[in-house]
């Protein structure tokens, strides 16, 4: 497990390349730096400046070597590597409110971009133009988009937004690929249908995820609460009320196990079992510091007494590794089926590594099936 | 020019009422909701059957219905059950209640802060510290984000 700060301000969100030798992320302004990893070192290795205002969604896609970006300018780029400088192309989203976040689609001929403008523009390269060209989805959305995944089919998008719902829709271009094969979600899938939409959790969708097959979705939302719902001739809905703070993002690590991180400054795991339909809480995966116990003296106690009325002597230091909220969370190694390691940014400017296997192995009770 | 600079009535208009884009929750059929039943917690106070009656007036929240009556008649059992415990018996009575019964009994002390008086806050204070204990700061979370109140 290792950790990073990068910077004193929050970062927006990262993205890494294929190899993971390249991090690309927001440093809360309008740029996107690129840091390169050189032994224990990360060097800024390019900058991307073209947005007019804050980045708030980076994705990379790992075969085509392309990042798309967008931001509360209303627009999207999709950067090129030409030779050693990324190359930017604007994509025109149609939207009159700041974008929030953007998605490469598994094949990487679509992106998704979720939006205050209580729509998702799903985009896709026309190649007779030369230009991205995009389409809306707006029923039955109400609020702001404020999370998005995709499906491994390359069709079906799961969007957690700000009118408490997390809804499944259809995201098909009949442009640029072949209609799909039914799924647990349903078989017909004209583009902008609603597979499924969420009850029973209110809150907003800070952080929606599929699994690996596609046959699960996990989100988070803001009442403290993480659900998991399994598609099939019914949805099947687990939601787990937790005593902590809300959760801003989570993640399928193998099928059965998610984590997710947020405002605890921590990340957390969540098992799902689906003879039960339930989710229980898995355990904390921070890595506990042995804080020195020493005595109090006489002296100290009064002043505790006097400063903070009470006599104990724990110091108000966050002991978790991240000093502030964590707001993303992405798959290093091993995919959703077999994650080996992960990685959280968040709002302290840093950056950590978290390795399964260790963290299997330094607490006792934790069980990643 | 402007022709009536002096009235600012128009400042009291609420131009959200207008917005074509408002939000506006789902409706959920909440008329037949009574709240607890007055009767039934009566006689278990009386009775001295404290944990009853906090599970009997815990029972049928009205989440869903508009009328405000409802909600104060249910509000006012609700305290008159947390008055009625023994400080000491206030920890057990929090653990006899599940996860959503902790949700809902904070509900109701939040709503018995908003009209503090001088009986009610040091017995609802007792009560939210166990409750927090209880519940955690998810629990508080919940009552803040929850669309449709006691």
């Amino acid at each position: 497990m290792s950790y990073h700060s990068f910077l004193l301000e929050p970062i927006s969100c990262h993205a890494w390349n294929k190899d993971r030798t390249q991090i690309a992320l927001c440093p809360n302004n309008h740029e996107v730096h690129i840091y390169k990893k050189d032994g224990s070192n990360w060097n800024k290795i390019h900058v991307l400046k073209e947005h007019n205002g804050q980045v708030t969604g980076i994705d990379w896609a790992p075969e085509s070597n392309r990042i798309v970006t967008c931001g509360t300018d209303r627009n999207a780029y999709v950067w090129t590597l030409k030779g050693d400088a990324w190359k930017p192309t604007l994509v025109i989203l149609r939207i009159n409110r700041a974008a929030r976040c953007v998605k490469w689609s598994p094949k990487e001929n679509k992106f998704a971009v979720g939006s205050g403008s209580r729509l998702i523009s799903v985009c896709y390269f026309e190649q007779d133009n030369d230009w991205w060209v995009c389409k809306h989805i707006k029923k039955p959305i109400r609020s702001t988009i404020l999370c998005l995944d995709w499906h491994p089919n390359n069709v079906l998008l799961a969007a957690g937004s700000c009118d408490f719902k997390c809804r499944i829709f259809s995201a098909y271009i009949k442009e640029v690929e072949e209609k799909p094969a039914p799924t647990a979600w349903g078989s017909k899938m004209p583009f902008g249908e609603v597979m499924f939409e969420s009850t029973g959790t209110s809150g907003w969708v800070h952080g929606v995820c599929f699994s690996d097959s596609g046959n699960r979705v996990a989100w988070a939302s803001h009442d403290s609460t993480v659900a998991v719902a399994e598609g099939g001739k019914t949805a099947v809905c687990a939601s787990l009320t937790s005593e902590t703070l809300p959760l801003l993002c989570v993640t399928f690590i193998t099928e059965n196990s998610l984590v997710a991180a947020g405002h605890d400054c921590y990340p957390v795991l969540f098992v799902y079992d689906s003879n039960k339909a339930a989710l229980s809480f898995g355990g904390k995966l921070d890595v506990p510091k042995q804080s020195a116990q020493k005595g109090m003296t006489a002296r100290e106690r009064f002043q505790n007494l006097d400063k903070k009325a009470t006599a104990d002597s724990k110091e108000a230091v966050l002991e978790s590794v991240h000093k502030n909220s964590i707001s993303q969370i992405s798959i290093l190694n091993g995919g959703k089926a077999q994650c080996a390691k992960f990685c959280t940014t968040g709002m302290d400017g840093g950056m950590a590594i978290w390795d399964v296997k260790t963290l299997e192995s330094a607490m006792k009770d934790l069980k990643i099936v | 020019m402007s022709k009536n600079t002096v009235s600012d009535r128009f400042r009291k208009v609420d131009v959200d009422e207008y917005d074509e884009n408002k939000f506006v929750d789902e409706e959920e059929g909440g008329e037949n909701q009574l709240g607890p039943d007055e009767a039934e917690v009566d006689s278990l106070i009386r009775q001295g059957n404290l944990m009853g009656a906090l599970q009997a007036v815990l029972k049928n929240p009205p989440i869903n219905t508009k009328n405000q009556n409802v909600k104060d008649r249910a509000e006012g059992l609700v305290l008159k059950v947390l008055s009625s415990f023994k400080s000491t018996d206030i920890e057990k009575g929090v653990q006899s209640l599940d996860k959503n019964g902790v949700d809902l009994l904070m509900k109701y002390i939040y709503k018995g802060f908003e009209q503090p008086s001088e009986n009610n806050s040091a017995v609802l204070l007792q009560w939210h510290e166990k409750a927090l204990s209880a519940g955690g700061v998810g629990c508080i979370v919940r009552v803040l984000t929850a669309r449709k109140t006691v």
